[in-house]
């Protein structure tokens, strides 16, 4: 009898275990509310992207990606936890559920896409650049014959040096980093005479990092812009739409100048758009199972995209960007609002 | 019946057996249908196809031929080529500094022996990563940039980007050129046998290399000199040209020695003072001298309790290479992690990781255990 228990209570114990393990490939918004955080993956330490401030405050761009979609899911702009990331930890923490989604660091291509991740919709667009010590005297790609540059694995960079290389025949010599930190240092020390990444992290490693910003200039490594996009692990069709419609909600408040300060008066809009988008009119948040004015919150936690872009690597931040790419389709840039309806 | 077999030892241990053997073939295969599962729900691809496509990633130093157009499987090679490398001169190296410490700390120098244990206690109880971003940053802080660099003797250049020396060059003939040199070699040998009898051990040595060298240089001059020298040149930006020793493979190189040595030079020391102090004193009363003692009686006893505890030096010694990530040298963890990255298949490529690894280390361990079989005490 006493063994008879003792069975049971081991077929108990892993039936528990088995339960713990299905409840892991439940909905990833029904794990998200039932957690109530949302994990996001951060990179580690791109101010005006996304770092720590001097209180231990996240801040950047794509902190408040996180935020936005942490508005839509859980109506709070700070239940997010940041897991700091390198380039290739990223994605194989994406696909094993360690983070529920990543906010702009990746740019969107046709591998990723086909391997398991689901791409949101992209949040920015940008070239891939060099960074370099004026002192060099070197600006464009052709003139950089014989250079070391400073490379960080886990990124699309790579095979752009490479490309660059043998398209311009300029034999150039690549040194390959594990992590963020210790390619940067490598650069400053003059173990490069280049470094290369997005143009947008290569400007806040600038006006970070460098003794005298005024000392290095960016230029683009190629012709091609690349679209920088919120990405979620593969399979769940539902958190996909809910990210890809939260960073939408950004772009679109911006084009119907919405902004922080006026989204309450605009409830009230005549604009039959504008009502659908706030959630006046229903329909919108509850196809996606959430709130119906979780636009309205998005927005009202955090402004439009514009607002959000020159707050953290705008006029407004020590990095000081251009909106270029980055502007809405009207003002001569590739942002596009999709169609809240 | 069912109670005599319960109560049958044999019957009882055979159904534990049983039991046991059949939960961990289950749990085995809850593991892989698990796995499968969730690969197939969260949609990703698996299998091995990718190896043959074209990497398109650099890689910065190899010791094998590689350009971003060959294929994964072969960019693998490459790393696994530069993990062997590392591995193979850390081994040698850290042995022979192992050896010098541990005779170091035996001697009856106070000074020597004491430098010898502090030396010991430093670099065993710093974590071996900080010791490789310590030389690391040494080696990319204290030289100066390439257009500055200092120029140790013509053709020798220190600067941040490394250490830059000329090259050999073989040109046509050079076949007939070693040749020559390895007859030259012969000559040597034979003229100092019958010089002996007339010099003294000291010149007739001398005279021998002399002799070697004219024929050497006088071969090089008639095969239409075809070896030569290739100086690196400063050009642009960088060096050309010429042999580099990069700042990351040697800062993992003296990293990974400093720290293998102080650890073999303890197993060195605790295999010599193993050895029965009888030993020793049976040499004196025979009137050998301390070193052939140490080397004709101690070692060659040592080594049965060196061995083993040596075996597993060199098998960490081997898995620590993968730290070499840390400071950018592209060991086998560095094209590994790259590949998961640019190709997303991540299970497949940890396979292959410890595949290889294994691999290795049990070469390892067999050659040292056949090692350890060869030297064994023979009792008859």
């Amino acid at each position: 009898m006493k063994r008879m228990k003792k069975l049971l209570m081991t077929g108990a114990a892993a039936a528990a275990v088995c339960t713990t393990l299905t409840a892991a490939s439940a909905g990833t918004l029904e794990t998200i509310q039932e957690r109530g955080r949302l994990i996001c993956g951060a990179s580690q330490g791109t101010p005006g992207f996304g770092a720590p401030d001097d209180n231990g405050y996240w801040r950047g761009l794509d902190v408040e990606t996180c935020r936005a979609v942490a508005v839509a899911v859980l109506g709070d702009k700070d239940a997010v936890d940041y897991l700091p990331l390198s380039g290739q930890q990223r994605i194989p923490a994406l696909q094993t559920g360690e983070v529920d989604m990543l906010p702009r660091t990746m740019t969107w291509t046709l591998q990723r896409d086909a391997n398991g991740i689901n791409f949101t919709t992209p949040n920015y667009f940008e070239y891939t650049g060099f960074m370099m010590p004026k002192s060099l005297g070197i600006s464009r790609v052709e003139d950089m014959s014989g250079a070391t540059v400073c490379v960080q694995t886990g990124s699309t960079t790579e095979i752009t040096v490479n490309d660059v290389s043998a398209q311009f025949s300029l034999n150039l010599q690549p040194v390959v980093f594990d992590n963020t930190s210790a390619t940067r240092q490598a650069f400053f020390s003059g173990r490069c005479d280049a470094l290369i990444t997005d143009a947008g992290a290569l400007a806040s490693v600038r006006a970070s990092m460098a003794e005298r910003p005024d000392d290095y200039v960016i230029f683009p490594a190629t012709p091609y812009v690349d679209a920088l996009t919120p990405a979620v692990r593969g399979g769940d069709d539902q958190w996909m739409d809910i990210v890809r419609w939260s960073v939408q909600a950004l772009i679109a408040a911006e084009s119907f100048g919405i902004t922080q300060a006026n989204v309450d008066d605009l409830l009230e809009s005549d604009n039959p758009r504008i009502r659908r988008f706030l959630g006046t009119d229903p329909g919108n948040g509850a196809a996606l199972g959430l709130e119906d004015d979780f636009a309205y919150q998005i927005v009202k936690a955090l402004g439009n995209y514009g607002e959000m872009f020159e707050r953290n690597v705008g006029m407004d931040s020590p990095l000081k960007l251009e909106r270029g790419y980055n502007a809405l389709y009207t003002d001569g840039g590739l942002m596009f609002p999709l169609a809240f309806q | 019946m069912i109670t005599s077999l319960w109560y049958s030892s044999k019957a009882r241990g055979l159904a534990i057996q049983i039991a046991l053997l059949g939960g961990l073939i289950g749990f085995a295969w809850w593991i892989g249908s698990n796995t499968v599962d969730n690969l197939i729900e969260r949609q990703i691809k698996t299998g091995f196809d990718f190896l043959t496509a074209p990497a398109r990633f650099p890689i910065s130093e190899t010791v094998v031929t590689y350009s971003p157009d060959d294929s994964f499987l072969w960019a693998y090679v490459v790393g696994v080529a530069n993990t062997l490398w590392l591995s193979m001169i850390t081994i040698v190296l850290a042995t022979l500094g192992g050896l010098c410490l541990a005779l170091a700390r035996l001697s009856s120098h106070p000074l020597l022996s004491r430098l010898a244990s502090g030396y010991v206690t430093l670099f065993r109880n710093i974590p071996l990563i900080v010791q490789l971003l310590f030389f690391y940053g040494l080696a990319t802080s204290v030289f100066p940039p390439p257009s500055r660099a200092i120029s140790v003797m013509p053709g020798v250049y220190l600067s941040l980007r490394g250490v830059y020396a000329p090259s050999l060059t073989l040109g046509p003939g050079s076949g007939l050129f070693l040749v020559v040199c390895c007859l030259a070699v012969l000559t040597a040998v034979l003229a100092r046998r019958s010089l002996r009898k007339h010099l003294s051990a000291v010149s007739s040595v001398a005279v021998a290399v002399i002799v070697w060298i004219g024929i050497c240089l006088l071969g090089w001059l008639l095969t239409g000199r075809p070896v030569g020298l290739e100086m690196p040149m400063l050009k642009g930006l960088n060096f050309q040209g010429g042999l580099q020793l990069s700042p990351e493979f040697s800062a993992i190189i003296i990293g990974l020695t400093l720290y293998t040595s102080a650890f073999a030079g303890e197993v060195i020391r605790g295999g010599v003072e193993a050895i029965n102090k009888g030993q020793w004193e049976g040499g004196r009363a025979l009137g050998l001298s301390e070193r052939q003692i140490l080397f004709r009686i101690i070692m060659p006893q040592a080594l049965r309790v060196i061995v083993p505890p040596m075996t597993s030096q060199y098998l960490s010694t081997v898995k620590n290479t993968t730290l070499a990530v840390a400071v950018g040298y592209p060991e086998l963890g560095l094209v590994v992690n790259t590949v998961i990255n640019q190709t997303g298949q991540a299970l497949e490529s940890i396979l292959i990781m410890l595949a290889v690894f294994l691999t290795i280390s049990l070469s390892v361990s067999l050659l040292m255990n056949w090692y350890n079989a060869r030297i064994a005490l023979v009792e008859r």
